[in-house]
């Protein structure tokens, strides 16, 4: 297998959860975009990953990395639900355009 | 020696396949639910991946934490905001914006692609050797014992705020 298969399988994830990220306007699913964003910084990490414990059997450090990223995404969607939530109880709307107390 | 590789490659691309697909169902799908269902999906393809790359202990907990945790906590978020659950249009930005963000994904692709293509172009992976789950914990619990107990430090400090942010008072 080529390397590059899996760095661009990461690359087209990640430049769709960009555009879903930009495109979409429910709060929530921008979550869900960053969720495919992080998935593709994954995917590389243990693609790189692989390719030095094949030559250096005793460094394991992008699968270290890529299980890092896993518990900080799930701290991230934690309390980024967490801000939903309030965003919701207190403007009944989790549309980010009606997020907008900081505009004059 | 050569059918394994065949058989890896023909399993890569259909599961590189599905990702594509359910990522783009992700963020053009109309409903929420569904979208949070192509997320397993994507999520999955993902974990399947990690075995082809011989990475057994970070599939296991993709399919942990990702398809066991956050899904739940989408879908909570779902129904905790009162979202529509059938067909809601009024999810994305309107056509001038969305063809902007399309095309930022798109430069972004070409500019990503070019990067790889230019460095790596058919650089094969070395014979895969599994990585085992012991040789990774060794790894946390020598090498990088200090970012594993700022992580740990970092999840209490998510789950305080989170609690924090989320009670009614």
């Amino acid at each position: 297998m080529l390397i590059n298969q899996f760095l661009f399988l990461g690359a087209i994830l990640f430049c769709i959860g960009v555009y879903g990220v930009l495109a979409r306007r429910n709060l929530v699913l921008v979550l869900m975009s960053i969720e495919l964003i992080l998935n593709a910084v994954n995917i590389n990490l243990v693609a790189f990953g692989a390719m030095w414990h094949a030559t250096d059997p005793a460094n394991l450090s992008g699968q270290v990395f890529a299980l890092f990223v896993i518990a900080v995404a799930a701290a991230e969607v934690g309390v980024g639900l967490a801000l939903v939530l309030m965003i919701y109880r207190n403007r009944q709307s989790i549309d980010a355009d009606d997020v907008d107390l900081l505009k004059g | 020696m050569l059918a394994l590789l065949v058989a890896q490659n023909i399993a890569f691309y259909v599961i590189a396949a599905l990702i594509v697909f359910g990522a783009i169902r992700v963020v053009t799908c109309k409903n929420l639910v569904h979208a949070a269902l192509w997320l397993v999906l994507v999520l999955g393809g993902v974990a399947a991946q990690y075995i082809l790359l011989a990475a057994e202990f970070v599939a296991i907990t993709q399919v942990l934490v990702y398809l066991g945790a956050i899904i739940v906590l989408f879908l909570f978020g779902i129904m905790l905001t009162r979202s529509k659950t059938g067909t809601d249009t009024d999810l994305d930005h309107t056509g001038p914006k969305r063809v902007g963000a399309a095309i930022i994904g798109l430069l972004l692709f070409g500019l990503m692609g070019y990067a790889l293509w230019d460095q790596y172009r058919d650089q094969e992976f070395g014979t895969l050797i599994v990585q085992r789950t012991a040789a990774v914990s060794d790894s946390i619990f020598s090498t990088y014992l200090l970012p594993f107990e700022v992580i740990s430090v970092l999840l209490l400090a998510a789950l305080i705020g989170a609690i924090v942010l989320a009670r009614r008072d």
